[in-house]
C-alpha cells in the first residue's frame, strides 16, 4: 500500500495536468528504508511526448546525488498517461528499474477526474496496490 | 588510487551488495571490462553490440558520458563513475 498526504497526491496531479497532452514525470523522495513520500521534486520529461517519458539525464543525476546526500530515496516515481488509463504499458514494466519503489500513474484522459494508481514492478510483473490519503501527515508539497 | 564506480540499485546483485565498487582502465569500455572481471555479468547489462545500453545513463564525474565519447571516454584514476538506469516509460 501508498500511503502519501493529500496534498501531495494534489501536486502530481496539479503536474501532469500542466503538462498534458505531454507526458509529465517525477519523483516523491522520502527518508531511505521509510517508505514515507516526502518531498516532491517534479522532472522535466526530455521526450516532451504524448506517449513517452524519460528524465533529463543531467536533471536526474543531481537529483539523485541530492537524494544520496540527504539519505533519501525515490519512494515514489509518478508519471502521466494522457490518452489511455492509469496501467502500466509494456515500456513502462520493461524500463522500470526501482524495485523498491513506488510507480504511481495518473491519467489525465478524463478532464474532469483524475485516475490515481499506485504498482509495484519488480522483474517484470506489475502488482497494484492501494492507495492511502493521509491528510494528518506532514507534507512540504506543492511549494515549489 | 583506482576510479570509483557507483552502482545502483537494481545492479548491486552483481556486486555483492555494494553501492560502489572501485576498478581501472584507460577508458570506459577498458573500465567495465575490469569491472567485469571480478563482477561477471556487470558488462551485459551495461553495453550491448551498438555501445551503451540506451537506457542506461553513466556519468564520469559530472558529465553525461554520452557528451564525453560513451565507450571510448577517457578515464583515469580519481574519476568516479556513476551507474544509473534511466527513469522512462510511456504509453505504448
Amino acid at each position: 500500500m501508498l500511503t502519501l498526504p493529500g496534498a501531495l497526491r494534489a501536486a502530481i496531479i496539479a503536474h501532469a495536468r500542466a503538462d498534458h497532452p505531454d507526458e509529465a514525470c517525477g519523483v516523491i523522495a522520502g527518508p531511505a528504508g521509510s517508505d514515507r513520500p516526502e518531498r516532491f521534486i517534479p522532472m522535466t520529461n526530455a521526450e516532451r511526448s504524448p506517449t513517452f517519458y524519460r528524465f533529463d539525464s543531467m536533471e536526474q543525476f543531481q537529483v539523485w546525488r541530492e537524494m544520496d546526500e540527504r539519505d533519501e530515496e525515490p519512494v515514489v516515481i509518478y508519471h502521466s498517461h494522457t490518452a489511455t488509463e492509469a496501467y502500466p504499458s509494456r515500456t513502462d514494466i520493461s524500463y522500470a528499474s526501482e524495485p523498491g519503489a513506488h510507480y504511481v500513474l495518473v491519467s489525465t484522459r478524463d478532464p474532469e477526474e483524475a485516475e490515481f494508481r499506485s504498482y509495484r514492478i519488480v522483474d517484470g510483473a506489475v502488482s497494484e496496490e492501494k492507495v492511502r490519503v493521509a491528510d494528518d501527515e506532514p507534507a512540504d508539497a506543492a511549494k515549489e | 588510487m583506482a576510479i570509483e564506480v557507483r552502482i545502483p540499485t537494481i545492479l548491486r546483485n552483481y556486486t555483492g551488495g555494494a553501492k560502489s565498487v572501485e576498478g581501472s582502465g584507460d577508458t570506459l569500455a577498458g573500465l567495465i571490462a575490469d569491472l567485469d572481471s571480478r563482477h561477471s555479468g556487470l558488462q551485459e547489462r551495461l553495453v550491448d553490440d551498438s555501445g551503451l545500453r540506451r537506457f542506461v545513463n553513466v556519468y564520469l564525474n559530472d558529465e553525461d558520458v554520452r557528451f564525453l565519447g560513451g565507450l571510448e571516454a577517457p578515464v583515469k584514476d580519481g574519476d568516479t563513475v556513476t551507474v544509473l538506469p534511466a527513469v522512462a516509460g510511456g504509453a505504448r
